[in-house]
């Protein structure tokens, strides 16, 4: 097997020159996939026999959970790379990650709490799901506070990457709580074994906005990569051609 | 048109939650893009400062 790419990814100008080229290019499908999927999941999926008009908050709801946990999963991934491999890009992808997985686990929150007090009674229960959903909060805050207190670098990057690692035990445990214990929050509809058990009409516009948010997370995160590797590379020849 | 503001009565509900996932989208374009030029503008001022 070749493994040119690998080694490519290795080198910060390579990885900075591509964020360049395709961040624009992916964040422009992201939006208009958003965009798309707004219009069919408000105006064009018919209201819930049950929920009628509320359960239309999934659509921003349930992506901005996915997002949390997706930007994770990638933060852990990319710090057990950088680990593994000492590769100073992926300790800088890592990095990259957890602004943005934060942000979306406030609005995964948020989301889930307006959607809780019209459906439970509730703006917050401590329940599994919210439970463990806010101490993925909690990890990305001390995931970026450890890396801004220790001014080394390369131990920052070791420290934050175990840390990382260590983290995503609570991945599996947001995912499965609704099923593992008992819970306010419903099942999942659309990412369990077997069918969906949506209807196509509401599903459509679910399905595309995953995807609009997932290369919208990748765009973001190609933008903040360049940041954080123009950062660390302060002293190499490529950044003076970089920011000329 | 204002049938599809109320929303069976959840617009309340709803349209706030719209807001905080649109907005939690835009911000981060925004501080993404002022993370960048910040780091941008401080290697320019260090390779100013060498040369």
């Amino acid at each position: 097997m070749n493994w040119t790419w690998f080694h490519r990814l290795g080198s910060p100008p390579h990885v900075y020159g591509f964020a360049e080229r395709w961040a624009p290019w992916i964040g422009g499908v992201a939006a208009l996939a958003i965009v798309v999927a707004l219009y069919g999941g408000l105006v064009l999926a018919p209201e819930d026999y049950q929920q009628k008009d509320a359960f239309r908050m999934v659509y921003v709801h349930a992506p901005s959970a996915w997002l949390s946990l997706m930007a994770y999963s990638t933060m852990a991934v990319a710090a057990a790379v950088g680990l593994i491999w000492r590769m100073k890009v992926a300790h800088s992808a890592a990095a990259a990650c957890a602004p943005i997985g934060a942000w979306f686990t406030v609005a995964a929150l948020g989301t889930g709490m307006l959607w809780g007090k019209p459906m439970w009674g509730t703006y917050w229960v401590w329940d599994p799901r919210l439970t463990s959903e806010l101490l993925l909060l909690f990890l990305y805050i001390g995931y970026m506070g450890l890396r801004a207190a220790i001014e080394d670098p390369q131990k920052a990057d070791k420290a934050s990457a175990v840390f990382a690692i260590v983290g995503v035990v609570n991945v599996p445990i947001i995912k499965f709580s609704v099923n593992w214990w008992n819970s306010l929050h419903q099942e999942a509809t659309v990412m369990r074994m077997g069918k969906p058990t949506m209807n196509g009409d509401m599903l459509w516009p679910l399905l595309l906005m995953f995807v609009g948010f997932s290369l919208y997370f990748a765009a973001v995160v190609l933008i903040r990569l360049r940041a954080e590797l123009l950062r660390r590379e302060r002293s190499a020849s490529w950044v003076r051609e970089a920011v000329a | 048109m204002s049938k599809f503001f109320a929303m069976d009565g959840y617009g309340v509900y709803l349209w706030p939650s719209f807001a905080l996932g649109i907005g939690v989208i835009v911000l981060n374009v925004i501080l993404a893009l002022r993370s960048l030029a910040a780091a941008k503008l401080e290697a320019r001022r260090r390779l100013e400062m060498r040369s």
